[in-house]
């Protein structure tokens, strides 16, 4: 278990170190550099003002160095300053994490909830209608965009419940119900598009567990069919159903990115994609290792539950 | 397998194939089945309900949706069919190559890949087409670059069960060029995984493209784009005009529907190790 865990360790660090690269590279590529951006809206650029900038952003310096200043920085848990707002980009970034991180929290929940049982349901009465109807519903799930599936979800509630979603964040002390109903509705969207993943492959590993031979063991010994499929089958059947949250976790995070901004959330996707839309670049670079560092985190999180889970991994590991 | 018979066994499929078939049509001849010049305004006639005159009714500037998303379907039939063509062949190459040479060289290209793969692909496409100027060569471009780690996993697979074949043996003992090995031995015994990869991911591309148009950093005016019909300004109207919303969005899931239904009975049919993958 030992070495295993050391082993996964050892990758995840590496494969960060190597995102970081492409990260800073991938922006470095955008034509002009940072500096012309942000004068581009100024119209008239005094060249000592231009230096200063470059100076204070360290862009003078050689681009190795700047790479390694880039680490160092985020190695210091310093994120760098937003040029849109004149603020470091911590202060703005602090508030809009709890919002993200409770509605990726509760997609998860919507989609693991949808997801798993229907996948059971789905593998059990295989070739029925009642499959063939929820596999259609999960591949439905898989086409729609999420954020146009809030933009309906909003307009439906409008048209029947003449109740329009508040379009400012409502903060669970101020109000909870509102609160609740704020981050439910985008949590539906969000979630069920990943519910669509998880119930597939629920499905699939469920089905090829059912054919071992433990399994019928269980049935011939005469238990029931709850006890069978619960308690014997699902067990096995759930192992690569835990890789797919986990890797659905960071599909998760592009669908927030859309979908906070359709329900008007200030959490960390928006503020992404308004800082996409702005150049700016400083905050891009470390939103984006951000989110690089959440996923591989929470797939290092699940390569070592997968060694708890099934000890086949640890010993050929 | 015969057309008939894959009707007959994947009616889903069937279903997916028709529907895929009624967009490329609809792609081809956008000019004659569209009613109205996509991209005329009309100040008189802003945020029309559906009517004879606009069978789904009008935007707020008074274009017709009908002939837009017929005209939209061009646009995001050619983004995703370039940008999954571009991804899955430039995969493709990396992972027959990695596969087949093997070794050092597999293992650097496997973390390499990790780390194109590390970032959400909605992301990874987002500053990627955010760091290039808007154009629909450069959305081609960043839809492609996150289908390259996926693309290349598959046939990497495929090559590593074929390259052990016993006619690749006796090829390489006939002295043939490794190259040549690769390119004209061994990958066209990867076609099945590759048209299903591809018709796997085209549904993803298609769906990418109508979110970067959406936010606002997809295809740029004044190509009519399915996402950006939803962008901004539909929201705003959405209320007085919910056809705004409503059509484009049932074109986009119709199309991802589609390939998606088509993906998942050809990787059946073509490819049954690749199920519930």
């Amino acid at each position: 278990m030992k070495t295993y865990l050391v082993q996964r360790l050892a990758i995840a660090v590496l494969t960060l170190f190597g995102m970081s690269v492409v990260i800073f590279a991938l922006l470095r590529l955008a034509p002009g550099d940072i500096v012309d951006i942000l004068f581009s809206t100024a119209g008239f650029v005094d060249p000592a003002a231009r230096t200063e900038i470059m100076r204070e952003l360290g862009l003078d310096k050689p681009i190795w160095i700047q790479y390694l200043d880039w680490l160092r920085q985020i190695f210091s848990g310093d994120l760098g300053k937003s040029y849109r707002y004149d603020l470091p980009a911590w202060e703005i970034i602090r508030p809009l994490l709890p919002v993200t991180v409770e509605l990726a929290a509760l997609s998860m929940i919507v989609a693991v909830v949808l997801g798993v049982p229907t996948g059971v349901i789905s593998a059990v009465r295989q070739d029925t209608p009642l499959d063939y109807v929820l596999r259609v519903l999960s591949l439905a799930g898989l086409s729609m965009p999420s954020f146009w599936l809030g933009m309906v979800i909003i307009l439906g509630l409008v048209a029947w419940l003449g109740w329009i979603p508040p379009v400012t964040y409502v903060s669970p002390g101020e109000n909870f119900q509102l609160h609740a109903a704020q981050f439910l509705l985008p949590a539906l969207a969000v979630g069920y598009r990943s519910s669509a993943l998880i119930m597939r492959i629920t499905r699939s590993s469920l089905l090829e567990v059912l054919r071992e031979d433990y399994v019928r063991t269980a049935w011939a010994k005469g238990q029931t069919g709850r006890a069978v499929i619960w308690r014997h089958a699902l067990k096995n059947a759930m192992l690569p159903v835990i890789t797919v949250i986990g890797i659905e976790f960071a599909f998760l995070i592009g669908g927030l990115v859309v979908t906070e901004q359709v329900f008007n959330l200030p959490g960390l996707a928006r503020f992404l994609v308004q800082a996409i839309l702005w150049r700016d670049y400083p905050i891009v670079q470390n939103l984006v290792m951000l989110i690089a560092i959440v996923v591989i985190l929470s797939n290092l999180a699940v390569d070592l539950l997968y060694g708890v889970l099934d000890p086949r991994v640890r010993y050929a590991g | 397998m015969t057309l008939a018979r894959f009707c007959r066994k994947k009616p889903l499929g069937a279903v997916g194939g028709l529907v895929m078939l009624l967009i490329l049509v609809t792609a081809i001849f956008a000019e004659v089945l569209a009613t109205h010049d996509p991209i005329m305004t009309e100040a008189a006639g802003t945020l029309g309900r559906p009517s004879w005159e606009h069978w789904l009714g009008s935007d707020h500037l008074g274009r017709d949706i009908y002939s837009r998303i017929v005209h939209g379907a061009r646009v995001s039939l050619i983004v995703g069919v370039a940008s999954t063509l571009l991804g899955s062949v430039l995969g493709g190459i990396v992972g027959l190559l990695s596969g087949y040479v093997g070794g050092k060289t597999d293992l650097i290209v496997q973390r390499v890949l990790d780390i194109l793969q590390g970032l959400p692909l909605l992301v990874l496409a987002l500053v990627i087409s955010a760091v290039l100027s808007p154009s629909i060569q450069n959305v081609v471009i960043a839809i492609s670059v996150p289908i390259i780690p996926r693309a290349a996993r598959v046939i990497r697979s495929s090559v590593l069960s074929i390259r052990e074949m016993q006619y690749v043996e006796a090829a390489r003992a006939l002295g043939v060029a490794h190259l040549r090995i690769a390119f004209r031995h061994i990958l066209p015994n990867t076609m099945g995984p590759f048209i299903v990869l591809g018709t796997a991911q085209l549904g993803s591309a298609i769906l990418v493209e109508a979110t970067l148009s959406f936010l606002g950093l997809g295809v740029p005016e004044p190509y009519p784009s399915w996402g950006r019909m939803l962008s901004v300004s539909a929201a705003e109207y959405a209320q007085k005009a919910p056809h705004l919303v409503l059509f484009p969005g049932l074109a986009i899931s119709l199309a991802v529907f589609g390939s998606n239904l088509l993906g998942d009975a050809l990787r059946d049919t073509l490819d049954p190790r690749l199920r519930g993958a």
